[in-house]
């Protein structure tokens, strides 16, 4: 290890006398991994057990001896819990279980198992009236996880305090033990090994999704939710995830090949097609959030009426693709409408951008807002009463004839390697194409001179137009770049539902792609990334669409959930390497202050003089 | 204006009659001023004279309120990015980075004129992409070579020291290939073995073929470095020479310890060169 990491190996706190670092239950090591281990075990063996009397409770929870519904996850749960703890006594071939934190995986799998069991013992006692419906199975079950996390507080801290921060309550002792140090540099493996590796990450991504999207009550997904979340945060800790990103980093092609494959793969595990549909249209908001990254996450222009290009695109798209009722008849092939809806949105773009880009900062978020409302009540009013008939106003324009590309209809389900391809399938496979442009878009538009001059504007633009870049230009060539990508998704998303209207392209609603929430999915999954916004629009489109009965509350739901991500994790969920470094900067040397003085008010300056 | 003094000499700058005002206050008042190739120029006033105003309004930053700046016999247009276009390029007073961008990409994007791969070439990267970039690449890299920061290439500028920082802007500012170089006191923070490091790099660059125009408060530094020396003093250019003849003018002397000014400037820098003293006497103490 290098001098400059001031922690601890995981294994080294045996030295509990110099290491200030102490866990919360106290307990001998020994005993507490016992504990540890025997409660995962408990936990574990519960699931095999019935849970309840009757099948009333979804998931079926009666049957002994076989596993069923949210059974399933309290038993993954465990058995992370038990390999993590397993891999903490040394067992040989357990080790790469955990190159970073030792302990705070198990702490973290443990807490899941408890949240997942608990979740469910309390869902079955509401839902059928009272503990009375609890099986001893679940008993089984919960008291495993409640020792196995209590256990597992017992366990070694993985790494010591901060020097300076003093010692903290019992909140903080707590918070303290989910933390763990980096892991190590990985050993050199063969690169077919490594390239394995990442398909073994990817498959497991993927099995992992598509069980969430294919969860068929509320109560699983929820269950899902817990356990896909602290099982997550533990693999993080372990270091897993960091490894995994390593070898990512070394092998960009492989890594883009295998997402790509792995995205492909998702409607062939789907065989209901309102699955299919959230995939689809969890791909149609992800494009359109990574078109948003753009703009957002590069230059740094605040657009607050984004969705006002998707909306372009697909009234594009639906007014010359044959419906009855589009005002114009023409019916394009689809290349054709795929051209003209991009063009759209790229003139549109250009036409907004002229004037409302040379405004900086809050004001230009306020005016895109503005230019957001516009489109939208514009989209309402050419209905013939109000002004001339184009879109028939409120209405939109319904009837958009399915797709038929090289003489496939897409319309049909298709039998492709034995497996029946859905309709939303199909339009899933459309969109993934289009996904991938987009993703090609980014990554080289950000990797070169033109994204160089992008991320200098939103640093600091005085001193990007002083190192010779025109500002406006270039400012003018994101946003028309972004409104371009949005108009191709628009394409394909009038196709998928059918029709538009005007009230899909909102600032806030309640169905995702609306500005504000593609603006989240952004922040969310991470600026500047393009797996995160990726992420952030998969999960801010899921999470609404899975837990229905919670519709009227979504939007307090999602505002909470932003402030505590902003508050506990500020770069968003996928870190850019800048911004990770921006906000948990470490051992560097006297670094000034963001921003110094301002010199002399040059910026003001400038639309002042 | 625009003739040349001797024959081998040419006119870099040509700045005049330029004047800056701000609702009532005149920061900048027709000043003239040249520099010539091969020069470095000193720009000297008390806090508040309008030494940065005067830059500002050379690189387009600020539209003077009256005046014209040519570089090279053409009239700049007030626009920053065609000023650097031209070729000259400057530092800031408070350092400008692109704090969350790497060293090199900092420098990199110095060289934004100097290329011309745009969007479509980037997307389908065609033929000349690659090289394009790979060629900035090497220049960039030379130019942190020459700085003394290319073992920090893919640091994040933001994390620095300051001395670093000041050298960066330099880097990305010469990476621009300008003919002219303004440098808004270079050396603001720095202990005395750091200004001195900043002066050969400055000789170096003169050396490169690139005039200097430098904005500075410590005169010792002013002194070794400049061929000539202006004085700016609320807003007006009041004497023009060499540096030992402005350093002994009295119009200067008054100018800077003068009624209004009672002390203050002396003051603050006594106690800075005290305090970097101070300082390097403690890391001497460390090796
Ligand atoms: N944008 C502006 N609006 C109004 N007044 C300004 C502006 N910029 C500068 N000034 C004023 O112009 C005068 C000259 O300021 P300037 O920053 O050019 O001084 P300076 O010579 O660079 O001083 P220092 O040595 O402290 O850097 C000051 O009185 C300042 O307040
Ligand atoms: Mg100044």
């Amino acid at each position: 290890m290098t001098t400059k990491t001031p922690t601890t190996d995981g294994t080294a706190t045996a030295k509990a006398d110099t290491a200030p670092a102490t866990p919360l239950v106290p307990l001998p090591h020994a005993a507490a991994r016992a504990i540890t281990v025997a409660g995962s075990a408990l936990a574990l063996v519960g699931t095999f057990l019935a849970w309840t009397w009757t099948d009333e409770f979804p998931g079926n929870l009666t049957v002994t001896g076989y596993p069923g519904g949210l059974q399933v996850l309290t038993l993954v749960g465990a058995a992370l819990t038990l390999l993590f703890a397993l891999s903490g006594y040394g067992i040989r071939g357990l080790g790469w279980l955990t190159p970073g934190g030792t302990n705070s995986p198990v702490v973290l799998s443990a807490l899941g198992v408890l949240g997942t069991t608990g979740y469910t013992m309390g869902a079955i006692s509401q839902e059928l009236g009272g503990l009375v419906n609890l099986e001893p199975g679940a008993w089984v079950s919960g008291i495993g996880s409640l020792v196995a996390v209590v256990g597992a507080l017992g366990l070694p801290v993985d790494q010591p305090y901060d020097k300076d921060a003093g010692r903290p309550g019992p909140w903080g002792r707590f918070r303290h033990s989910l933390t763990a140090p980096e892991p190590g540099r990985a050993e050199e493996l063969p690169s077919w090994a490594e390239i394995l590796i990442i398909a073994a990450g990817f498959g497991a991504g993927l099995y992992v999704f598509a069980y969430g999207i294919g969860t068929e009550y509320s109560e699983l997904f929820v269950g899902f939710l817990i356990t896909a979340g602290f099982g997550f945060t533990a693999v993080t800790r372990a270091g897993l995830l960091k490894r995994l990103s390593a070898l990512t980093a070394k092998h960009r092609n492989v890594t883009l090949a295998a997402a790509f494959v792995a995205a492909i793969c998702f409607p062939f595990t789907q065989s209901n097609d309102q699955f299919a549909l959230i995939g689809a249209n969890i791909l149609i908001f992800a494009t359109v959030a990574l078109g948003l990254n753009v703009v957002v996450g590069l230059a740094g222009l605040l657009d607050l009426g984004y969705v006002a290009f998707l909306g372009v695109g697909a009234y594009a798209a639906a007014l010359v693709s044959g419906s009855p009722q589009s005002s114009i008849g023409v019916h394009f092939p689809f290349w054709a409408a795929v051209l003209t809806g991009a063009l759209a949105s790229l003139v549109f773009g250009v036409v907004i951008g002229a004037p409302t880009l040379r405004l900086r900062g809050d004001y230009l978020a306020i005016v895109t807002l503005g230019f957001g409302e516009i489109f939208r009540i514009t989209m309402n009013n050419l209905n013939g009463n109000s002004g001339p008939d184009v879109t028939n106003g409120s209405n939109g324009i319904p009837n958009i004839p399915d797709l038929e590309i090289f003489g496939f209809n897409l319309g049909l389900p298709h039998n492709v390697l034995g497996h029946e391809l859905t309709r939303s399938g199909n339009y899933y496979l459309l969109m993934l194409l289009f996904t991938a442009i987009v993703v090609l878009v980014f990554r080289r538009s950000a990797e070169s001179r033109i994204g160089r001059a992008w991320v200098a504007i939103r640093e600091d633009e005085t001193a990007a137009t002083a190192m010779g870049i025109n500002g406006f230009r270039l400012k003018l060539l994101a946003f028309a770049l972004g409104a371009c990508l949005a108009g191709l998704a628009g394409t394909v998303q009038a196709h998928v539902s059918y029709s538009v209207t005007p009230e899909q392209y909102q600032f806030a609603g309640s169905v995702p792609p609306n500005s504000a929430f593609l603006l989240a999915a952004v922040i969310l999954g991470g600026m500047g990334t393009i797996s995160g916004p990726l992420i952030g629009a998969a999960l801010l489109y899921l999470i609404p669409a899975k837990l229905q009965f919670m519709a009227e509350y979504q939007l307090l739901l999602f505002g909470a959930a932003l402030m505590l991500l902003m508050r506990f994790r500020p770069e968003g969920l996928v870190a850019d390497r800048r911004k990770q470094l921006e906000f948990h900067d470490t051992g560097q040397l006297d670094v000034p202050d963001d921003k110094p003085l301002p010199d002399g008010a040059t910026g003001v300056a400038k639309a002042g003089a | 204006m625009t003739t040349t003094t001797a024959p081998t000499t040419t006119t870099v700058l040509d700045a005049s009659d330029v004047t800056m005002r701000f609702g009532g206050l005149t920061a900048v008042r027709s000043v003239d001023l040249v520099v010539n190739s091969g020069e470095i120029v000193g720009l000297i006033g008390p806090n508040g004279a309008g030494k940065t105003t005067f830059f500002n309004c050379l690189t387009g930053l600020y539209v003077p309120t009256e005046g014209k700046v040519a570089y090279k016999g053409t009239v700049l247009p007030p626009k920053p990015h065609l000023v650097t276009q031209a070729g000259i390029a400057r530092t800031f007073q408070n350092i400008r980075l692109f704090a969350n961008m790497t060293v090199l990409e900092n420098v990199l994007v110095g060289r934004h004129t100097r290329t011309k791969e745009g969007l479509w070439s980037a997307l389908l990267r065609l033929p000349g992409f690659k090289r394009a970039e790979q060629e900035s690449r090497e220049r960039a890299m030379e130019l942190l070579e020459f700085t003394g920061l290319a073992a920090k290439a893919d640091h994040l500028a933001r994390n620095l020291p300051y001395g670093e920082q000041r050298k960066l802007e330099i880097a990305r500012a010469l990476a621009s290939e300008p003919g002219l170089l303004l440098l808004d006191e270079p050396t603001a923070g720095m202990n005395p073995q750091e200004t001195r490091a900043a002066e050969e790099l400055i000789f170096a660059i003169r050396d490169k073929g690139i005039a200097v125009l430098v904005i500075e408060h410590d005169i010792r530094f002013i002194m070794n470095l400049c061929d000539r020396v202006a004085v700016l003093v609320q807003g007006e250019k009041i004497v023009e020479g060499p540096a030992e003849v402005v350093q002994a003018d009295e119009r200067v002397i008054a100018a800077y310890l003068g009624t209004p000014f009672e002390g203050a400037p002396g003051q603050e820098e006594a106690a800075e060169v005290e305090a970097a003293e101070a300082h390097s006497t403690t890391e001497g103490d460390d090796k």
